[in-house]
Protein backbone atom coordinates (compact mmCIF):
# COMPACT_ATOMS: atom_id res chain seq x y z
CA UNK A 1 0.00 0.00 0.00
CA UNK A 2 1.56 3.28 -1.08
CA UNK A 3 1.55 6.38 1.09
CA UNK A 4 -1.15 9.01 0.84
CA UNK A 5 -0.93 12.44 2.45
CA UNK A 6 -3.48 15.21 2.88
CA UNK A 7 -3.18 18.24 5.08
CA UNK A 8 -5.50 20.63 6.85
CA UNK A 9 -4.89 23.82 8.78
CA UNK A 10 -5.79 24.29 12.45
CA UNK A 11 -4.84 27.93 12.94
CA UNK A 12 -1.06 28.21 12.61
CA UNK A 13 -0.69 24.45 12.83
CA UNK A 14 -0.87 22.11 9.87
CA UNK A 15 -2.15 18.59 10.50
CA UNK A 16 -0.86 16.08 7.94
CA UNK A 17 -2.99 12.95 7.71
CA UNK A 18 -0.89 10.08 6.41
CA UNK A 19 -2.03 6.61 5.40
CA UNK A 20 -0.12 3.64 4.05
CA UNK A 21 3.53 2.66 4.35
CA UNK A 22 6.47 5.03 4.81
CA UNK A 23 9.18 2.97 3.16
CA UNK A 24 12.09 3.31 0.75
CA UNK A 25 10.92 4.83 -2.51
CA UNK A 26 7.68 6.71 -3.12
CA UNK A 27 6.53 6.67 0.52
CA UNK A 28 9.62 8.33 1.90
CA UNK A 29 9.75 10.70 -1.07
CA UNK A 30 6.15 11.84 -0.54
CA UNK A 31 6.75 12.53 3.15
CA UNK A 32 9.83 14.57 2.27
CA UNK A 33 7.97 16.50 -0.44
CA UNK A 34 5.04 17.19 1.90
CA UNK A 35 7.15 18.55 4.75
CA UNK A 36 9.44 20.57 2.47
CA UNK A 37 6.37 22.02 0.71
CA UNK A 38 4.87 23.13 4.01
CA UNK A 39 8.14 24.78 5.04
CA UNK A 40 8.28 26.63 1.72
CA UNK A 41 4.77 27.93 2.49
CA UNK A 42 6.02 29.05 5.91
CA UNK A 43 3.90 26.41 7.67
CA UNK A 44 6.40 25.49 10.35
CA UNK A 45 4.15 23.96 13.01
CA UNK A 46 3.39 20.46 11.79
CA UNK A 47 1.47 17.61 13.39
CA UNK A 48 1.87 14.28 11.58
CA UNK A 49 -1.18 12.07 12.09
CA UNK A 50 0.10 8.49 11.73
CA UNK A 51 -3.15 6.74 12.69
CA UNK A 52 -3.33 4.96 9.35
CA UNK A 53 0.40 4.30 8.96
CA UNK A 54 0.96 0.68 9.88
CA UNK A 55 4.47 0.22 8.56
CA UNK A 56 7.70 2.24 8.54
CA UNK A 57 11.12 0.91 7.55
CA UNK A 58 14.55 2.43 8.26
CA UNK A 59 14.20 4.68 5.23
CA UNK A 60 10.91 5.99 6.57
CA UNK A 61 12.42 6.51 10.00
CA UNK A 62 15.24 8.44 8.36
CA UNK A 63 12.72 10.62 6.56
CA UNK A 64 10.83 11.35 9.79
CA UNK A 65 14.10 12.38 11.43
CA UNK A 66 15.10 14.44 8.38
CA UNK A 67 11.75 16.25 8.44
CA UNK A 68 11.99 16.84 12.17
CA UNK A 69 15.47 18.35 11.79
CA UNK A 70 14.45 20.49 8.81
CA UNK A 71 11.48 21.93 10.72
CA UNK A 72 13.53 22.54 13.88
CA UNK A 73 16.21 24.28 11.81
CA UNK A 74 13.56 26.79 10.73
CA UNK A 75 12.48 27.37 14.33
CA UNK A 76 9.35 25.31 13.80
CA UNK A 77 8.12 22.16 15.46
CA UNK A 78 7.06 18.72 14.22
CA UNK A 79 5.07 16.38 16.44
CA UNK A 80 3.47 12.98 16.03
CA UNK A 81 -0.12 11.89 16.64
CA UNK A 82 -1.86 8.51 16.91
CA UNK A 83 0.98 6.03 16.50
CA UNK A 84 -0.02 2.47 15.66
CA UNK A 85 1.50 -0.24 17.86
CA UNK A 86 4.08 -1.27 15.28
CA UNK A 87 5.23 2.31 14.69
CA UNK A 88 5.33 3.06 18.42
CA UNK A 89 7.38 -0.07 19.08
CA UNK A 90 9.76 0.88 16.27
CA UNK A 91 10.28 4.38 17.65
CA UNK A 92 10.82 2.94 21.12
CA UNK A 93 13.51 0.43 20.15
CA UNK A 94 15.32 3.07 18.08
CA UNK A 95 15.08 5.51 21.04
CA UNK A 96 13.31 8.06 18.84
CA UNK A 97 10.25 7.98 21.08
CA UNK A 98 12.25 10.23 23.39
CA UNK A 99 13.10 12.63 20.56
CA UNK A 100 9.64 13.25 19.15
CA UNK A 101 6.70 14.68 21.05
CA UNK A 102 4.02 12.01 20.66
CA UNK A 103 0.30 12.44 21.35
CA UNK A 104 -2.78 10.24 21.45
CA UNK A 105 -5.30 13.11 21.37
CA UNK A 106 -5.42 15.69 18.59
CA UNK A 107 -6.72 18.59 20.69
CA UNK A 108 -4.04 18.03 23.29
CA UNK A 109 -1.45 17.89 20.52
CA UNK A 110 -2.69 21.13 18.98
CA UNK A 111 -2.66 22.93 22.33
CA UNK A 112 0.92 21.81 22.95
CA UNK A 113 2.22 23.98 20.11
CA UNK A 114 1.18 27.20 21.84
CA UNK B 1 22.70 -28.95 2.86
CA UNK B 2 20.53 -31.36 4.83
CA UNK B 3 18.07 -33.35 2.73
CA UNK B 4 15.08 -31.93 4.59
CA UNK B 5 16.16 -28.36 3.93
CA UNK B 6 14.09 -26.47 1.41
CA UNK B 7 15.97 -23.87 -0.58
CA UNK B 8 14.85 -20.83 -2.54
CA UNK B 9 17.31 -18.59 -4.36
CA UNK B 10 16.87 -15.61 -6.66
CA UNK B 11 19.04 -12.86 -8.16
CA UNK B 12 17.36 -9.47 -7.87
CA UNK B 13 17.98 -6.30 -9.85
CA UNK B 14 19.57 -3.44 -7.96
CA UNK B 15 16.47 -1.25 -7.82
CA UNK B 16 13.91 -0.10 -5.26
CA UNK B 17 11.24 -2.54 -6.45
CA UNK B 18 13.51 -5.44 -5.46
CA UNK B 19 13.10 -4.46 -1.81
CA UNK B 20 9.34 -4.98 -1.98
CA UNK B 21 9.71 -8.15 -4.06
CA UNK B 22 12.17 -9.69 -1.61
CA UNK B 23 9.89 -8.84 1.32
CA UNK B 24 6.86 -10.38 -0.38
CA UNK B 25 8.74 -13.55 -1.31
CA UNK B 26 10.06 -14.12 2.19
CA UNK B 27 6.71 -13.31 3.77
CA UNK B 28 5.09 -16.06 1.69
CA UNK B 29 7.73 -18.52 2.84
CA UNK B 30 7.39 -17.41 6.46
CA UNK B 31 3.60 -17.70 6.37
CA UNK B 32 3.82 -21.14 4.75
CA UNK B 33 6.30 -22.18 7.44
CA UNK B 34 3.75 -21.34 10.11
CA UNK B 35 5.13 -18.11 11.55
CA UNK B 36 2.53 -15.91 13.20
CA UNK B 37 1.73 -12.33 12.27
CA UNK B 38 4.27 -10.68 14.57
CA UNK B 39 7.14 -12.90 13.46
CA UNK B 40 6.18 -12.44 9.82
CA UNK B 41 6.37 -8.68 10.36
CA UNK B 42 9.83 -9.02 11.92
CA UNK B 43 11.07 -11.32 9.15
CA UNK B 44 9.62 -9.10 6.42
CA UNK B 45 11.17 -5.99 7.94
CA UNK B 46 14.56 -7.73 8.29
CA UNK B 47 14.52 -8.83 4.66
CA UNK B 48 13.62 -5.28 3.61
CA UNK B 49 16.52 -3.91 5.62
CA UNK B 50 18.95 -6.50 4.28
CA UNK B 51 18.03 -5.75 0.68
CA UNK B 52 18.03 -1.98 1.28
CA UNK B 53 21.54 -2.39 2.68
CA UNK B 54 22.63 -4.34 -0.41
CA UNK B 55 20.89 -1.90 -2.76
CA UNK B 56 22.21 1.29 -1.24
CA UNK B 57 25.48 0.56 0.54
CA UNK B 58 26.72 -2.69 -1.05
CA UNK B 59 25.86 -2.19 -4.71
CA UNK B 60 25.75 1.61 -4.40
CA UNK B 61 22.51 1.61 -6.42
CA UNK B 62 24.42 0.45 -9.54
CA UNK B 63 22.03 -1.38 -11.91
CA UNK B 64 24.83 -3.55 -13.35
CA UNK B 65 25.10 -5.35 -9.99
CA UNK B 66 22.80 -7.99 -8.54
CA UNK B 67 21.39 -8.68 -5.10
CA UNK B 68 21.41 -12.39 -4.30
CA UNK B 69 18.64 -13.52 -1.97
CA UNK B 70 18.46 -17.07 -0.63
CA UNK B 71 16.12 -18.67 1.88
CA UNK B 72 16.71 -22.00 3.58
CA UNK B 73 13.92 -23.64 5.52
CA UNK B 74 15.43 -26.29 7.78
CA UNK B 75 13.73 -28.50 10.33
CA UNK B 76 14.04 -25.85 13.00
CA UNK B 77 14.60 -22.43 11.47
CA UNK B 78 14.26 -20.11 8.50
CA UNK B 79 17.62 -18.80 7.32
CA UNK B 80 17.88 -15.79 5.02
CA UNK B 81 20.98 -14.79 3.07
CA UNK B 82 21.34 -11.40 1.35
CA UNK B 83 24.50 -11.06 -0.71
CA UNK B 84 25.61 -7.94 -2.56
CA UNK B 85 28.37 -7.31 -5.10
CA UNK B 86 30.04 -4.48 -3.25
CA UNK B 87 33.27 -4.22 -1.29
CA UNK B 88 31.97 -5.73 1.95
CA UNK B 89 32.00 -4.19 5.40
CA UNK B 90 32.75 -5.03 9.01
CA UNK B 91 29.98 -4.99 11.58
CA UNK B 92 32.40 -3.36 14.00
CA UNK B 93 32.58 -0.34 11.66
CA UNK B 94 28.83 0.28 11.80
CA UNK B 95 27.97 3.20 14.13
CA UNK B 96 25.60 2.53 17.02
CA UNK B 97 22.29 4.23 16.06
CA UNK B 98 21.30 4.40 19.72
CA UNK B 99 24.31 6.51 20.67
CA UNK B 100 23.28 10.02 21.64
CA UNK B 101 25.29 11.59 18.82
CA UNK B 102 23.59 9.33 16.22
CA UNK B 103 19.96 9.59 17.33
CA UNK B 104 19.18 12.26 14.74
CA UNK B 105 21.07 10.54 11.96
CA UNK B 106 18.88 10.00 8.91
CA UNK B 107 20.40 6.58 8.17
CA UNK B 108 22.20 3.66 9.81
CA UNK B 109 19.35 1.82 11.55
CA UNK B 110 18.97 -1.16 9.20
CA UNK B 111 21.59 -3.41 10.79
CA UNK B 112 20.22 -2.57 14.24
CA UNK B 113 16.67 -3.54 13.20
CA UNK B 114 17.77 -6.86 11.68
CA UNK B 115 19.66 -7.70 14.87
CA UNK B 116 16.66 -6.76 16.98
CA UNK B 117 14.09 -8.68 14.94
CA UNK B 118 15.91 -11.91 14.12
CA UNK B 119 17.21 -14.65 16.44
CA UNK B 120 20.61 -14.87 14.77
CA UNK B 121 22.39 -12.27 12.67
CA UNK B 122 25.87 -12.01 11.20
CA UNK B 123 27.70 -10.57 8.22
CA UNK B 124 30.33 -12.60 6.38
CA UNK B 125 32.42 -12.09 3.26
CA UNK B 126 30.37 -13.56 0.41
CA UNK B 127 31.44 -15.49 -2.69
CA UNK B 128 31.12 -12.29 -4.76
CA UNK B 129 33.52 -10.49 -2.47
CA UNK B 130 30.63 -8.43 -1.18
CA UNK B 131 28.89 -8.57 2.16
CA UNK B 132 26.61 -11.51 2.90
CA UNK B 133 24.04 -10.97 5.61
CA UNK B 134 22.97 -14.24 7.22
CA UNK B 135 20.03 -14.13 9.61
CA UNK B 136 17.62 -16.68 10.98
CA UNK B 137 14.43 -17.09 12.94
CA UNK B 138 13.53 -20.23 14.85
CA UNK B 139 10.40 -21.91 13.51
CA UNK B 140 7.31 -21.86 15.73
CA UNK B 141 6.83 -25.02 17.74
CA UNK B 142 4.59 -27.62 16.07
CA UNK B 143 1.01 -27.10 17.12
CA UNK B 144 1.62 -23.55 18.31
CA UNK B 145 -0.92 -20.92 17.40
CA UNK B 146 -0.68 -19.61 13.86
CA UNK B 147 -2.60 -16.34 13.68
CA UNK B 148 -2.34 -16.39 9.91
CA UNK B 149 -3.98 -19.76 9.78
CA UNK B 150 -1.81 -20.78 6.88
CA UNK B 151 0.58 -23.61 6.23
CA UNK B 152 2.88 -25.47 8.54
CA UNK B 153 6.58 -26.06 8.90
CA UNK B 154 6.54 -28.69 6.17
CA UNK B 155 4.94 -26.42 3.60
CA UNK B 156 7.05 -26.04 0.49
CA UNK B 157 8.15 -22.53 -0.50
CA UNK B 158 7.29 -21.63 -4.05
CA UNK B 159 9.76 -20.06 -6.43
CA UNK B 160 8.62 -16.57 -7.36
CA UNK B 161 9.75 -14.15 -10.04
Amino acid sequence: MSLHATHRDAGPITVVDLSGRIVLGDGSALLRKTIRGLLEDQRKLILLNLADVDYIDSSGIGELVSGYTAVKNQSGDLKLLHLTKKVRDLLQITKLYTVFDVFTDENTALRSFV
Amino acid sequence: MASDTKHLEVALETKVDSVNLAEEMCLRVAEAAGFGEDDCYRIGMSVREGVINAFHYGNEERPDKKIHLAVDLTADKMIIHVLDEGAGFKLSDVPDPLAEENLLSTSGRGIFLMRAFMDEFTVVSGKTGGAEIVMSKKLPAPGSASPNGQGGKNATPRQEA
